[in-house]
């Protein structure tokens, strides 16, 4: 897994100090872009804005995996899809509450996580990702053959916006884009922690050297299945969220190619970087917006950034910037 | 007639049969990935792009050049091999020094490129192709009916990996290729041009994926989405098998696809995910795969 990494080398305690005021201040910024974006013309459509967050949540999540664990999984798809069918039908059929529903849906997704985590985990590399995948495809046949649940072709559309709490309407979208946003600060902010924990210490080893972390007396298994449910449910998180946001679940959450795309996301905003899987999701869903006209093209263009970003720029956009501001973003 | 556990058994040796053809793709698909993977260490993510394109180079030369079914069976690999070479010289041969991963990654992109220009150029809709005239029609076995074409698939499938087969294991070339898998620094010492053998092994690969989409051509419709979903059924029997064995990918193909044509008689609603539901049983039992080696 060497070569994954986008390795900072080790920072010494006041630069570990330093680097961790500079988070603050981003994260401090970020929120502060978060409640004014609204209220900016041209791009301050909430309805975009949410979906830019879920699939930015959704892919820092994925980067907890793949720039932190080094585990690529190609079947992230099937937590973020599958926790969105649960969250719209919670809400729409059973009538709950959005956060009722948003903590089901996170729930499926972490079980989901825990099941395909503790297969998918017994094999390495490039058998893990065709692995996910396998599993994940699994799940979208599932949902293509219970149209009772998912809606089959159709998906669950028009899931209701039913009251946050029971006691706060969610009546329009700009209450809505808040509710995202709060979720999608709260998310990252764990995702921060978790990586800067002891915990993701010992993650951060084993993608490095795994051989050297099982001689060191790990549990290689325990901390790799820990980080897979983790990042299933925070990518549950997203879906789940997604569904209360956009008022849709279909067929495209749990399809392979949205398993690509939150890959894609990745590479391009920077695997290993706190804040590029947000710039990735940004960009890539942006691009999607102004090329949706395009039909095919869209997939030809995001294969064509895929070899790019692989032959040239493994980086990504913020994994560059961090070497120019030598400091891990 | 007789009956078991109440399937007719026109129904049962029908799926039988299909279940033995999309076999003879797992295998050859499968072993392609193998044998790739061997050598360029490499997972070829476009080997269903490349096995669409198969089938559309078959449908090209005959509409387009009036070539028939039998010339293509030829051509389709070889200018589809080409396509992989060139791929492999531009692309593939900057990623050796790195992560497996990026290989994926790569590869997936082109994936996605192949099959966009494809679906811009003809549609998602699927474009048909005859059958060609020797091998129309077909036998009245008494207990089933077996059309000509579909018995045709599967004894070349079984041909093409049969000599894939001996090609690797009991000639000079396969013993190059062979001792290339295991070492490529001492092989090239020995003056073998190891490069080019890369190159040719991913050539034959992407060929092969092509000879089992010209094979499905008039099976199936030729479609631009018809390798992307398949692909993901070959990369579960290449996980339950195992890539260390040539033997084990055919075998494990054609065992596979039997068992699927199965579930469709006795139930129908798993068969979509019968493969991966047994790629998470060996998963439990032996994750090495059925004939892989421990890592």
């Amino acid at each position: 897994m060497a070569e994954i990494s986008i390795a900072a080398p080790p920072a010494s305690p006041t630069e570990a100090a330093d680097h961790a005021a500079l988070h603050r201040t981003l994260f401090i910024a970020l929120a502060a872009l978060l409640v004014v974006l609204p209220f900016i013309p041209v791009i301050g459509y909430p309805f975009f804005l949410m979906k830019v967050l879920c699939f930015a949540l959704f892919a820092c999540a994925f980067n907890l995996m793949l720039g932190y664990g080094g585990l690529l999984s190609f079947g992230h798809a099937a937590y973020f899809g599958f926790a969105s069918y649960v969250s719209a039908y919670t809400a729409k059929h059973w009538g709950l509450t959005p956060e009722a529903s948003i903590l089901l849906g996170t729930a499926s997704g972490a079980i989901l996580g825990l099941a395909f985590g503790s297969l998918a985990i017994r094999r390495q590399g490039i058998y893990f990702a065709m692995i996910t995948l396998a599993l994940a495809q699994m799940v979208y046949f599932f949902s293509l053959q219970t149209p009772r649940f998912t809606g089959g072709e159709d998906g669950i559309q028009a899931v209701p916006r039913n009251a946050l709490l029971g006691v706060l309407p969610l009546s329009n979208d700009t209450v809505t884009y808040y509710l995202v946003a709060a979720i999608f600060m709260a998310g990252i902010l764990l995702i921060y922690r978790i990586i800067h924990s002891p915990f993701g210490q010992v993650l951060k080893a084993i993608r490095d050297n795994e051989a050297r972390a099982v001689s060191l007396g790990y549990r290689v298994n325990q901390y790799k299945l820990a980080v897979f449910v983790l990042s299933a449910s925070l990518a549950g998180l997203a879906g789940a969220t997604k569904a209360v946001a956009v008022q849709l679940a279909s067929l495209t959450d749990v399809h392979w190619s949205m398993s690509g795309e939150v890959v894609l996301m990745t590479l391009v905003g920077g695997m290993g970087t706190v804040f590029g899987p947000i710039v990735g999701a940004a960009v890539i869903i942006s691009m999607q917006n102004f090329l949706a006209g395009l039909g095919a093209w869209v997939t030809i263009v995001q294969g064509v950034i895929f070899v790019i970003c692989v032959l040239v720029f493994r980086e990504g956009i913020v994994g560059v910037i961090g070497k120019w501001l030598k400091k891990p973003l | 007639m007789f009956e078991l556990l109440g399937i007719p058994p026109q129904a049962l040796f029908g799926q039988l049969l299909l279940g033995l053809i999309n076999g003879s793709f797992y295998a050859i698909l499968s072993l392609g990935l193998a044998v790739i993977f061997g050598l360029l260490n490499i997972i070829n993510f476009t080997h269903g792009a490349q096995y669409m394109m198969g089938a559309f180079i078959a449908w090209m030369l005959l509409n387009w050049a009036g070539v028939g079914y039998w010339p293509a069976l030829l051509l389709a690999p070889i200018i589809a091999g080409i396509s992989g070479v060139i791929i492999e010289r531009t692309l593939l041969k900057r990623l050796y020094h790195l992560d497996h991963l990026y290989g994926l990654l790569l590869t997936f992109g082109l994936a996605l490129i192949i099959q966009g220009l494809f679906r811009n150029q003809f549609g998602s809709s699927g474009l048909p192709y005859q059958i060609p005239a020797e091998l129309r029609g077909g036998q009245n076995l008494g207990f089933m009916f077996l059309p000509n074409y579909r018995a045709w698939v599967v004894v070349a499938s079984l041909v093409v990996c049969l000599a894939t087969w001996f090609v690797i294991e009991k000639t000079r070339l396969g013993a190059y290729l062979r001792a290339a898998t295991e070492n490529p620094t001492l092989t090239q010492a020995f003056g073998i041009n190891v490069p080019l053998l890369i190159t040719l092994t991913y050539g034959f690969g992407v060929g092969l994926a092509a000879f089992a989409g010209v094979l499905a051509a008039p099976i199936y419709s030729v479609n631009p989405n018809m390798g992307a979903d398949l692909i993901i059924v070959v990369f579960a029997v290449v996980v339950i098998g195992g890539m260390g064995s040539i033997l084990g990918a055919i075998v494990t193909g054609f065992g596979l696809g039997l068992i699927e044509g199965l579930t469709k008689v006795f139930y129908p609603e798993a068969s979509a995910t019968v493969i991966f539901i047994i790629m998470a049983i060996v998963l439990l039992v032996k994750p090495a795969g059925l004939f892989g080696r421990a890592a």
